[in-house]
């Protein structure tokens, strides 16, 4: 008889009750000059296999960090986790000893990184960076790994793949680069792919095209996709649900067509009002006033009352638990009803 | 390539030729006739001298004379002592000497350096960083000639009364094992510096975002910092090291004073005390071209570690 019982890892497309991935009340702070920067104050959200989740929310909430936690490839330290849970098909991650944490990491749960260029070693060719994965993890040889190379390179169409295969990261556009990186981390079929404002550094026409493959991709397995953006724009057409953050927490979970027919949390409206809409051309946007909160020193309260239109006295003194407002919705808000209300009005 | 190294061969003629020109008219302007003090005390009969200042050009002017030992130069010709005896063949045996503790030296350097900066990257904050750097702060304040003189006693000289014969305290007669003291001596700041540039650099690699896609991929760790950042890492040591390889051939007269071996600085020094203007523009000018050739060695080896960068 153990005592502890140690989590064991789950098994590859056993489905239970549980989500995919579900981070449980997360929290991650930095030990800094100044003191503890509370990065993540209490994150939870779900994935499910075959959906795709973004993740929003202004620079600096904590989206990042949420993400790099799920990995475990945070810096500790300086950085911590004080309480939380992160749960791969019912198993906490967090409490899993590093050697089976990394049977985990880019096997099953994989990540793209927003700037590909300074996310792709430049002293190696891309056929070898992503053959890699199969000589490290799969003990495949050289040869079929750079067939396996060649082949990803295809599935995220790069053309010209098998000239392409030997040439270095530099030598490619940002598109292209960044479809190298999406071949990368989908090389082992991971259960779970977090892009992390994977769109980001590229121009329109490209960014549409990254979306598009994203997409296809997840609909031909059955991969669960964290889309983390800040652009509201892009998330309407590829996401099935969206969390939406602010000063390291989460302020409302919703289905994408809920939060986008009315909101629920003031901070979320003012995200939404904020996207140029083809209807609403010439008008002036609307842009959330002041400065996002002092990780430091946050605010008392709820973190958004110093910005927030609807606040009252009691968002001053007591902050909003995550209420339950529908079976797949949550608000940060004291004053959600008004919110979404007002919204529909 | 191929291209490339003619090209920069080309660029490397007017820096050779303002070298040689620099060093032979400031061997020109020293004061003392070369002809008298070859004769030393003696006074030599004015016929002679007169043929001998004939022969060396010694009555032309400054730019006719540094014409004559340049078209002797292109025929690989570095001209004759004022004894008669070619310059070509006193450099050769003092070239090796040097060449050889510069050779001794380059390698320590690279190997102590490099090692220990790793080391100190990898444990940085840690007891073993810091001894390390403090250890390369007495390296690089504490001068050659104390160095020279302190491990000449420790580990020649006491080592040898102790019974244990490891390192020779002068000459080269005892073939690498005469160049392994004076090696580390000559070395010993620049494997300071190398240790410190090595640390500095694969710590600042190690936070590159290359380096958190490989974290990120799964890779162990050995293959994350042993492939992945030592590659990129090492980038900058190369320029460094090609850099200093001229350094340690012109700084080598202390040491091969300390330690008695009769290399180049040795010689350079005699020879401008008896103004012997072939030589001293000879050695020179093979200096010179060896610092070319290393920052041309080097700007290769970039192109071979960093795909990122092509000559044509
Ligand atoms: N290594 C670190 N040390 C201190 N603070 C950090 C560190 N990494 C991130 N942070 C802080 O955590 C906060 C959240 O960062 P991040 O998750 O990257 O935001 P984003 O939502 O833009 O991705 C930021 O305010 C940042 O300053
Ligand atoms: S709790 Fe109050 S301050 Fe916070 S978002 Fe809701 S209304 Fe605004
Ligand atoms: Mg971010």
């Amino acid at each position: 008889m153990k005592k502890t019982s140690t989590p064991v890892l789950p098994a590859r497309g056993v489905a239970g009750n549980e989500p995919l991935l579900a981070v449980d009340n997360l929290h991650v702070e930095f030990a800094t000059r100044q003191g503890a920067v509370k990065a993540v104050n209490g994150v939870s959200y779900a994935l499910n296999p075959g959906e795709t989740l973004a993740v929003l929310g202004e620079s600096g909430s904590g989206k990042s960090v949420t993400a790099q936690a799920i990995m475990g490839i945070l810096d500790m330290p300086p950085a911590r986790i004080p309480r939380g849970e992160i749960r791969f098909k019912g198993t906490d991650l967090l409490r899993l000893p590093e050697d089976a944490r990394s049977q985990i990491r880019g096997q099953r749960i994989a990540m793209i990184f927003q700037d590909a260029l300074s996310a792709l070693n430049p002293v190696f060719t891309v056929g070898s960076q992503i053959g890699e994965m199969f000589q490290v993890h799969r003990g495949t040889s050289r040869r079929d790994a750079h067939k396996k190379a060649i082949e990803l390179m295809d599935r995220v169409r790069i053309p010209g793949a098998r000239q392409r295969v030997n040439d270095y990261p530099h030598q490619f556009s940002g598109g292209m680069r960044q479809r190298i990186m999406i071949a990368m981390a989908i090389a082992l079929d991971p259960e779970v792919l977090i892009a992390d404002e994977p769109t980001t550094a590229l121009d329109v026409t490209v960014q549409a095209q990254i979306m598009e493959l994203l997409a296809e991709l997840r609909r031909e397995s059955d991969m669960g996709l964290i889309l983390i953006t800040h652009d509201l724009g892009v998330v309407a057409d590829v996401a099935d649900k969206i969390a939406v953050m602010y000063g390291g927490r989460i302020v409302e979970n919703a289905l994408v067509h809920d939060i986008y027919r009315a909101p629920a949390h003031p901070y979320a409206k003012g995200l939404l009002d904020s996207i140029p809409r083809v209807d609403q051309k010439g008008q002036e946007l609307y842009a959330i006033k002041g400065m996002p909160p002092n990780l430091l020193d946050m605010p008392s309260g709820c973190s958004f009352h110093p910005r927030c239109p609807y606040r009252q006295d009691i968002c001053v003194t007591e902050a909003p638990p995550l209420y339950e407002i529908g079976p797949t919705r949550n608000s940060a808000c004291h004053y959600w009803r008004e919110v979404l209300d007002g919204s529909h009005g | 390539m191929g291209r490339y190294i003619i090209r920069r061969l080309v660029q490397a003629i007017p820096v050779l030729l303002g070298a040689t020109l620099l060093i032979y008219a400031i061997v020109f302007a020293l004061p003392g006739d070369p002809v008298a003090a070859l004769a030393g005390e003696k006074r030599l009969d004015p016929h002679i001298v007169d043929v001998l200042r004939e022969q060396y050009h010694l009555n032309d002017p400054f730019l006719v004379q540094y014409w004559h030992y340049l078209t002797g130069l292109f025929r690989g010709d570095f001209g004759d002592t004022f004894a008669g005896v070619p310059v070509t063949d006193i450099m050769a045996g003092k070239f090796q000497v040097t060449i050889n503790l510069a050779a001794t030296a380059l390698v320590m350097e690279a190997v102590i350096g490099a090692g220990l900066g790793l080391y100190a990257a990898l444990r940085h904050g840690k007891a073993q960083d810091s001894m390390i750097l403090g250890a390369t702060l007495v390296l690089i304040s504490v001068p050659t000639l104390v160095t020279g003189f302190m491990l000449q006693l420790l580990l020649g000289v006491k080592l040898k009364q102790a019974g244990i014969d490891l390192f020779p305290v002068a000459g080269v007669a005892e073939g690498l094992r005469s160049y392994l003291l004076p090696g580390f001596v000559l070395a010993g700041a620049s494997i300071a510096y190398l240790t410190r540039l090595t640390r500095t650099s694969l710590m600042e690699t190690l936070r590159a975002d290359y380096i958190r896609t490989a974290v990120a991929k799964g890779l162990p760790r050995r293959r994350v910092v042993g492939r992945h950042a030592l590659r990129n890492a090492l980038i900058p040591l190369i320029t460094f090291l090609g850099a200093d390889l001229g350094t340690l051939m012109g700084g080598a007269v202390i040491t091969e004073a300390i330690f008695n071996l009769p290399g180049i600085g040795q010689q350079l020094f005699t020879s401008v005390y008896l103004r012997e203007q072939p030589v001293v523009v000879g050695i020179v000018t093979v200096l010179v071209l060896v610092y070319i050739l290393a920052n041309m060695v080097v700007d290769l080896l970039y192109a071979v570690l960093d795909p990122r960068i092509r000559y044509e």
